[in-house]
């Protein structure tokens, strides 16, 4: 306990098996949060060394320091502001200039850093080699091979940073890489006034904040003019002028002259350490010939339809026996439970609020598991990027990115996916407005849930051309998905899309371990998460369907009813005659009195009320109860319907008696169905999407989502049941 | 120099060197953190089923550009 606690950063490039070498560092003693202010994930684990206890970050996996991105930006922080003892930068070693482009400018904060030579493996099977120990010597930090995936170089990894942080004792000694004739004056002139006025003193090294500068770093500039409003101004006309002169003599910015030099500096190091087979260099490499057929023209799109139809009907069909086999368990626990307890609300409050509403929960997870597990597998192999290339120029017409194609399709882009996992999917999206546009229009695809409603409405106003309704219906979700992510990036998703320079990593097997701790993770998360929230929900529409209850005389009303009806069926039974119309009296007397008291609830009245509301789209109290229930969980509609149209329980699974009420069911004509269809697709996604939107990016979003989604499917439904009225 | 191109118009498998890059702010820092800097030797291995992005070999690895992107860099034949 005496023993002091060092911090250990992770850093490297996006696809450098940063993720890997942590989950060897630190086995399973992890656990995800976020960097404060972004939704990025920060994840952080323990190690052992000898005696000494290690808290080990993950750091975001960038390419730079500068602070374009969210990830860049909290990589940043968390070494400047929490100090780690050692950071130790994971390079792909085959590709070791573009890696040491991060790891020069962690160096050029000054914080102790071990090079983590990862891959070497890969290296040498290309007949490649590097020399390690030159390269300690000529960068000065300790850099050690490692293979990851099999945690080779874990022991000397810790080792390595452990003696570097007691060797430097907290203290930072930055690199200085000359940038040419320039700009070195200026960054000397520089340091002395950021020096002289104290600005992030103590935090960077001076020579740094003069860089940034030059780069033209906002975040840094403000925190320059905070410092002193006078000094703040000089650099940033020292860096003004600079810029001038250099467009002027040489038509280029100091950004690009920085980056010019630090890759010079690289060069020279990686010329020296890095030696190339004398013939291999032109081979194809296996990666390159699997993408000669993974992206050709024709093959690829082909080989991508089959992978993304393989997904899903593994996630879909596999996933179908656990949950189902959960659902199982809680309808099981429900009716032993209710016929364990006296009738009364807190058995209803048991049954139908709390066993009803975890179990919804609790079912979606063997579906997020297997679509978890299977997507890690898909993005771990590098497939996922190539998705992204192929489908990138048909995505981008509607403001999103290539990837967005995952997101989508899990969500239900074939119909009878998930919204949930589809939501939490879009993690795998690295530009923050193509992720939020894809999140937010993920949940118009037809969902499982979804299906039973659209069928119900299939059945009772197109009967027989279910099949065709239902195609309709994906397609419509498609469009109107594809349609108003173009319509939110242009309005209130604004702005330039993120570029695509993404890189094509060779493709890699990825390994049992790291697949099933992802899987894990992302499932916990969720449970977690949702099982409080999403408890609190359905606890509170329950408590709207039953309470204010019938009042006593009209309830008594009812039982009198069911009653006769009974003592009807006693005494034909008595007589030795089984009448069926008789006992179906008792069940219609039964169902009356559910619809009289769910009419009579909060819900049934706010549908009451809402009418006024909802009649230019056709919806009538029944449906608008119905739609409310729906905010909960989308399976409600059905049921909620059938309570609404006296009929007792509706089974979801054979929805024909609702079918049939609804077809004959004046007050509600066939273009009212057309426009509740339009409205289902359209609304508010469940709560349960809705959580998990606002894990991916804030409640302010999920809210919005709810309230923008719900305002477009009712003014598409007016415009349809007006358009229809018409038109018939 | 008339041999320049701009990376659009390259043609696949020839090896180019980077005469220059025309792109600022974030989309010519994301460019250059790449190491896509005056200099370097790039090779367009390949075009997208629609032509675009474009996927691009520099010595130890692949990465993908849009073509308006790669209108911002400007190449030459490397031999």
């Amino acid at each position: 306990m005496s023993e002091p606690r060092l911090t250990i950063g992770l850093a490297g490039n996006p696809n450098c098996g940063k993720t890997t070498l942590f989950n060897a560092l630190t086995g399973s003693h992890q656990h995800v949060g976020n960097w404060p202010g972004v939704t990025v994930e920060k994840k952080m684990g323990h190690a052992r060394h000898g005696e000494l206890e290690l808290d080990v970050v993950d750091l975001p996996g960038t390419y730079s320091l500068t602070a374009y991105s969210e990830e860049e930006k909290a990589a940043r922080r968390f070494l400047i502001e929490d100090r780690p003892a050692a950071v130790v930068d994971v390079l792909t070693a085959d590709a070791l200039e573009r890696n040491l482009y991060l790891a020069v400018q962690i160096m050029e904060l000054g914080v102790p850093v071990v090079l983590a030579l990862n891959m070497m493996d890969e290296v040498r099977k290309r007949g490649k080699d590097i020399d390690t120990g030159l390269l300690t010597r000529l960068t000065g930090c300790p850099a050690v091979e490692t293979v990851a995936r099999q945690g080779k170089g874990r022991r000397e990894i810790l080792e390595a940073a452990v003696n570097l942080a007691s060797e430097r004792a907290g203290a930072w000694i930055p690199l200085r890489i000359s940038y040419g004739p320039d700009l070195d004056p200026v960054l000397d002139e520089m340091e002395a006034i950021v020096e002289a006025n104290g600005i992030m003193a103590g935090k960077v090294p001076p020579r740094w904040v003069g860089l940034k500068y030059l780069e033209g770093d906002p975040g840094i500039m403000r925190r320059g003019r905070e410092a002193s409003d006078q000094a703040g101004e000089k650099l940033e006309k020292l860096t003004a002028k600079v810029a001038a002169h250099l467009k002027k003599t040489l038509g280029t910015t100091p950004d690009a002259i920085i980056a010019d030099y630090r890759y010079g500096y690289i060069a020279g190091i990686a010329r020296q350490v890095v030696r190339y087979p004398a013939v291999d260099q032109e081979r194809l490499r296996l990666s390159d010939h699997m993408d000669r057929v993974l992206t050709h023209q024709l093959a690829g799109p082909l080989v991508m339809a089959l992978v993304i139809y393989l997904l899903y009907i593994l996630t879909f069909a596999v996933g179908k026996v656990p949950m189902e086999a959960v659902q199982a368990a809680f309808a099981w626990l429900g009716k032993t439970l209710e016929a364990a307890m006296p009738e009364g609300q807190l058995r209803s409050l048991l049954v139908s609020g709390v066993i009803a509403g975890v179990g919804g929960v609790l079912g979606f997870v063997p579906l997020i598991m297997i679509m978890f597990f299977l997507l890690s597998a898909l993005e771990d192999t590098g497939y996922v990027a190539r998705m992204a290339y192929m489908l990138d120029r048909v995505f981008r017409i509607f403001g999103l990115h290539g990837t967005s194609v995952l997101p989508f399709i899990v969500s239900g882009g074939i119909a009878g996916g998930c919204a949930v996992p589809g939501v939490m999917a879009t993690r795998a999206l690295r530009s923050p407005k193509e992720k939020l546009a894809t999140l937010l229009t993920a949940p118009f695809m037809t969902c499982g849930a979804k299906v039973p409603v659209f069928l119900m409405l299939a059945a009772a106003f197109f009967p027989g051309k279910e099949a065709a309704v239902m195609s309709a219906v994906t397609l419509a979700a498609w469009v109107a998905a594809l349609c108003v992510a173009k319509l939110l990036r242009s309005t209130v998703v604004k702005g330039e899309s993120t570029p695509f320079v993404m890189e094509l990593p060779p493709y890699r097997m990825p390994t049992l371990r790291g697949l099933c701790i992802h899987t894990w993770e992302r499932s916990w998360e969720y449970m977690r998460k949702a099982g409080t929230i999403i408890l609190a929900i359905s606890v509170l529409i329950w408590a709207a369907m039953t309470f204010p209850q019938l009042p006593q005389e009209r309830a008594a009303a009812f039982d009198q009813r069911a009653e006769a009806a009974q003592a009807q069926v006693e005494e034909a039974k008595a007589q030795g005659l089984e009448s069926a119309a008789l006992e179906d009296a008792v069940k219609a007397a039964e169902a009356a009195k559910s619809e009289e008291a769910l009419r009579n609830s909060f819900a049934g009245r706010a549908g009451v009320a809402l009418e006024g509301l909802t009649a230019p789209a056709g919806f009538n109290w029944r449906v608008n109860i119905a739609l409310l229930g729906g905010f909960a969980a989308k399976e409600v509609i059905v049921s909620t319907l059938g309570t609404a149209y006296s009929l007792g329980e509706v089974d979801t699974k054979d929805a024909a008696p609702l079918s049939e009420m609804l077809a004959r069911d004046e007050s509600f004509p066939r273009a009212a169905g057309i426009a509740l269809i339009a409205f289902v697709i359209l609304y508010a996604p469940c709560s349960v999407t809705i959580v998990a939107m606002a894990k991916e990016a804030g409640w302010r979003w999920a809210l919005f989502s709810m309230g923008f989604n719900t305002a477009l499917a009712y003014v598409a439904a007016v415009v349809i049941f007006q358009a229809a009225r018409l038109l018939a | 120099m008339d041999s320049c191109l701009t990376l659009r118009r390259a043609q696949v498998n020839r090896k180019l060197r980077i005469c220059s890059i025309g792109a600022q702010g974030e989309l010519g820092r994301r460019i250059r953190d790449m190491g896509l800097i005056p200099g370097a030797e790039v090779t367009v291995v390949g075009k997208a089923p629609l032509k675009d992005p474009v996927a691009l070999r520099l010595r130890d690895f692949t990465l993908t550009l849009r073509n308006s992107e790669a209108d911002h860099i400007v190449v030459e034949e490397a031999e």
